[in-house]
């Protein structure tokens, strides 16, 4: 095999595994408690954005920058569901995604006001290893590696705890959480924390991999969503399984022709996917 | 058909006599605020029943390109071009609204299907970038002013096909509403099955209004690049066009005529106005605004500026009915 | 134990309940009947906390249940099986059951009262895997009924438990209640079918309208002329 071609497989691989940790916090809140945060990719970029300004402007160590976005963008979690999505959560879903929307356009635009629309890089190198000729990043065997112990834990989470349980039963049956004795808005706060954390986390190995800009949420937001409903909503495994077709659909169709047209090809595949089989690819 | 509103004609009279009499500054906003607002209402044609779409920067996208793409190559004239875009916007809703309304892709479903395929336009068009100039954009060959070419260097011809093309869309929303169109819409966002025990066909229904918005925004799209003469995949077909679009329906007021258009001196006036105000270094401030204002508007005020008119005037009858008694 | 004074409850500008007194004593089973919209549901919903009541007091062992929001009236010991049971279709029945164990004081105990409930209704021990939207109807009313045990509670709200279930089946539902009768347990239920719910309650009130019209014990309530008639068919 064309040794570029097996480099495109690898790194494909390797690329899941980022899209995969991505696509964790918003299978929690789009696939798990079914409330819609179209801003989510941009959550992701504030967390970029915070990690780069801790760490290459006013100097932080790059794990403490790290830790500080994840709590950072924990923390706007909270504020997006109180302020955003509490108002709106008793009517039309289709609310949540129009006031995410604003939200979206509100996070994309400050950004370009306060930072421009440079494309800004946190200046770490991590080292490149080389097996047998292919060159693999360093930065995404971590972010491969975060994303399986993510899913792990929290499906792990969500399975066998009390509170994981009962964020998996809200999206069922709001109502009748009362009569359980779970009060509903702690556990969507609680579930948006957690999302927002997830999301930071995404964030920091992104920042290790990529320039980050304004606009950089646009790029991978609509990839998320779809990777999301493509392994069935709230389904861990099937999202981190997911994660790994599109990669690879991209990394060979880019390998075959360019960038854009591969994106082009995932999201057709995304179209008619929601079209066939909303539930997913692992539908039960 | 029913007579006009003398206030209705009065203000035609206006609009009419508007280029003869306003500054060449004014005029070039007017003629946004007709464009934008023709688009927008298109956009709501479909929105106010539910039916939210968060890419029609797909029709745009394509209502732009095909007809400066043929121009530019093969210099055909925008009066055939743009029919064709038009027709391929339609096969294109055609082709996406045909599976997701018989296979009920609803909703927030829908919104996202259409936001991906806004994404598959423009991406598109930035990977033909050989031909497309991609993200840096394109410029139509320019002809003078010709008819033929649809180019007009003084704004007064442009401000003219914008004020028809503009009262083509408020009287397509009328048509639409006439005979079984607005009762059978309204039934079928209210509740599909009930809709179709009655014998509404639903399936032609939504795909009706899915057409013809797609159709309209692709015209509206072809048209403002035509006034604009430049064309760039961001601009007209990016997430945040698509964004806008709702933007401004939900602000204005999806629910009347006239509100879409409303949303559209929103959104110019609040760009304009950032611009004079802080020049031309503020950018992404409009945006910030539209943001922050969208959230706001679907929390409090989801039906729009002209909707809270319609609830006020509806609450104050009411009010008066009651005293009545 | 239970007891309401005066108590009137409504949504929005439409009152439901006016002025509906009872009392419900520890260790007592009591039925509440009467016909569909007469404001049952709307009574067990203030009583745990989903509607708040609009004049009248509501206590709980002598505390006022006022402003108490539901998650919280769970602590205070009411329990209530919701009508159409309600379950959470995609989680297990253990995963149902686990829920309603979530408040402190039963999560102590989860584990024997697990077992306690899977004692009671060993068809839900058989099923313990299994998705609850797939139960029979008969079976999610006994998960029901299991869940909302799982929180320990001193008074268990029951709304319309045959509601949808074939009468053999509504049969057996009704055996369960006497049996968790028998394990110490006040009972409150709301009931459509007169009949076998007079069978295993103390006392019973007419509610109709929105208004308690008859009060007494369930032999009284039998013999009942205007009862007799009216809703048992005789």
């Amino acid at each position: 095999m064309d040794i570029y071609l097996l480099e495109a497989v690898v790194n494909g691989l390797l690329l899941g595994g980022v899209l995969a940790l991505l696509a964790l916090g918003l299978n929690l809140i789009f696939g798990v408690i079914d409330v819609v945060w179209i801003a989510y990719a941009d959550l992701v970029m504030c967390g970029m954005y915070g990690v780069y300004w801790l760490h290459a402007y006013f100097g932080w160590p790059l794990a403490l920058a790290c830790v500080a976005a994840i709590v950072g963008v924990a923390l706007l979690g909270l504020l997006v569901h109180l302020l955003i999505i509490a108002p709106v959560l008793g009517s039309a879903p289709i609310n949540q995604l129009l006031a995410t929307g604003g939200l979206l356009y509100f996070l994309q635009s400050f950004a370009t006001l306060l930072f421009g629309t440079d494309f800004r890089n946190i200046g770490v190198r991590l080292p490149v290893i080389e097996l047998g000729g292919i060159f693999i990043s360093y930065a995404r065997l971590i972010a491969f590696a975060a994303a399986l112990l993510g899913a792990t834990a929290l499906y792990l989470f969500l399975k066998r705890s009390y509170l994981g349980t009962a964020i998996r039963a809200i999206s069922q049956d709001r109502e009748v959480m009362g009569l359980m004795g779970v009060d509903q808005r702690r556990i969507y706060l609680i579930t948006s924390a957690i999302g927002g954390a997830l999301a930071g986390l995404a964030a920091c190995l992104l920042a290790l991999q990529y320039d980050v800009h304004p606009f950089i949420g646009n790029t991978f937001g609509p990839l998320t969503f779809m990777i999301c409903v493509l392994g069935g909503l709230g389904n861990m495994l099937g999202g981190f399984i997911a994660a790994f077709i599109i990669s690879q659909i991209i990394a060979i169709g880019g390998y075959y022709s360019s960038t854009e047209l591969s994106y082009v090809l995932a999201f057709t595949l995304f179209i008619v996917l929601m079209i066939a089989r909303p539930r997913g690819i692992l539908a039960r | 058909m029913r007579a006009w509103h003398p206030a209705a004609l009065v203000g035609l009279a206006a609009l009419v006599a508007l280029p003869f009499v306003v500054p060449v500054y004014f005029l070039h906003m007017l003629i946004q605020i007709l464009l934008w607002g023709f688009i927008y209402t298109a956009w709501s044609l479909m929105g106010r029943f539910g039916f939210v779409s968060l890419g029609h920067g797909a029709f745009m996208g394509i209502g732009a390109y095909v007809p400066a793409l043929l121009w530019n190559y093969e210099g055909v004239t925008p009066w055939l071009s743009i029919p064709l875009s038009m027709l391929l916007s339609a096969l294109l809703a055609l082709v996406i609204g045909y599976p997701c309304f018989r296979l009920k892709v609803v909703g927030h479903y829908f919104a996202l299907v259409t936001l991906a395929l806004g994404q598959v336009v423009m991406l598109t068009i930035v990977a033909a970038r050989d031909i497309t100039g991609g993200s840096l954009g394109m410029t139509q060959k320019l002809a003078g002013h010709s008819w033929y070419a649809l180019q007009f260097p003084e704004k007064g011809y442009f401000y003219g096909v914008a004020l028809v093309v503009w009262l083509g869309g408020l009287a397509t929303w009328r048509w639409l509403d006439r005979g079984v169109g607005r009762e059978a819409l309204q039934a079928i966002s209210e509740d599909e099955e009930a809709a179709a025990a009655v014998g509404i066909d639903v399936m032609r229904e939504k795909l009706r209004v899915t057409v013809v918005s797609a159709v309209l925004t692709a015209l509206g799209g072809a048209l403002y690049v035509q006034y604009l003469m430049y064309l760039n995949p961001e601009t007209v077909s990016g997430i945040g066009v698509s964004l806008q679009i709702v933007f401004a329906a939900i602000a204005g007021g999806m629910y009347t005529p006239l509100g879409p258009t409303v949303g559209a001196l929103l959104t110019i006036a609040l760009t304009e106005g950032l611009r004079v105000w802080f020049g031309i270094s503020f950018v992404g401030a409009a945006n910030t605004i539209y943001g922050i204002l969208l959230v706001l508007f679907i929390i409090f005020m989801p039906r729009g500026i002209l909707g809270l008119f319609e609830t006020l005037r509806a609450r104050r009858a009411r009010a008066a009915a009651v005293a009545a008694q | 134990m239970l007891s309401l004074v005066a108590v009137s409850a409504g949504y929005g500008s439409f009152r439901a309940l006016f002025d509906v007194s009872l009392e419900v004593a520890a260790g007592e089973a009591v039925g509440v009947i009467g016909p569909n919209g007469a404001g049952k549901t709307t009574l067990m919903r203030v009583i745990s906390g989903l509607i708040s009541p609009r004049a009248g007091e509501l206590t709980m062992e002598g505390r006022s249940l006022a402003g108490v929001p539901a998650h919280r009236i769970v602590e205070r010991g009411i329990a209530h099986v919701p009508e159409n049971r309600r379950l959470f279709p995609r989680l297990s029945v253990e995963d149902n059951l686990r829920i309603g164990s979530f408040i402190p004081a039963a999560r102590r105990h989860f584990a024997e009262r697990l077992a306690w409930v899977y004692e009671l209704f060993p068809r839900l021990e058989e099923r313990r895997g299994q998705l609850a939207g797939t139960l029979s109807g008969g079976e999610q009313q006994i998960c029901a009924i299991g869940r909302a045990l799982m929180s320990r509670p001193k008074l268990l709200l029951m709304d319309e438990p045959s509601a949808g279930l074939a009468p053999q089946v509504v049969e057996q539902v009704f055996d369960l209640v006497r049996r968790i009768r028998g394990e110490g347990l006040t009972v409150l239920i709301v009931e459509q079918n007169v009949q076998q719910v007079l069978d295993i309650v103390d006392r019973a009130y007419l509610l109709e309208v929105g208004s308690i019209r008859l009060a007494g014990s369930s032999a009284e309530l039998r013999d009942n002329a205007f009862i007799r008639k009216a809703y048992m068919g005789l």
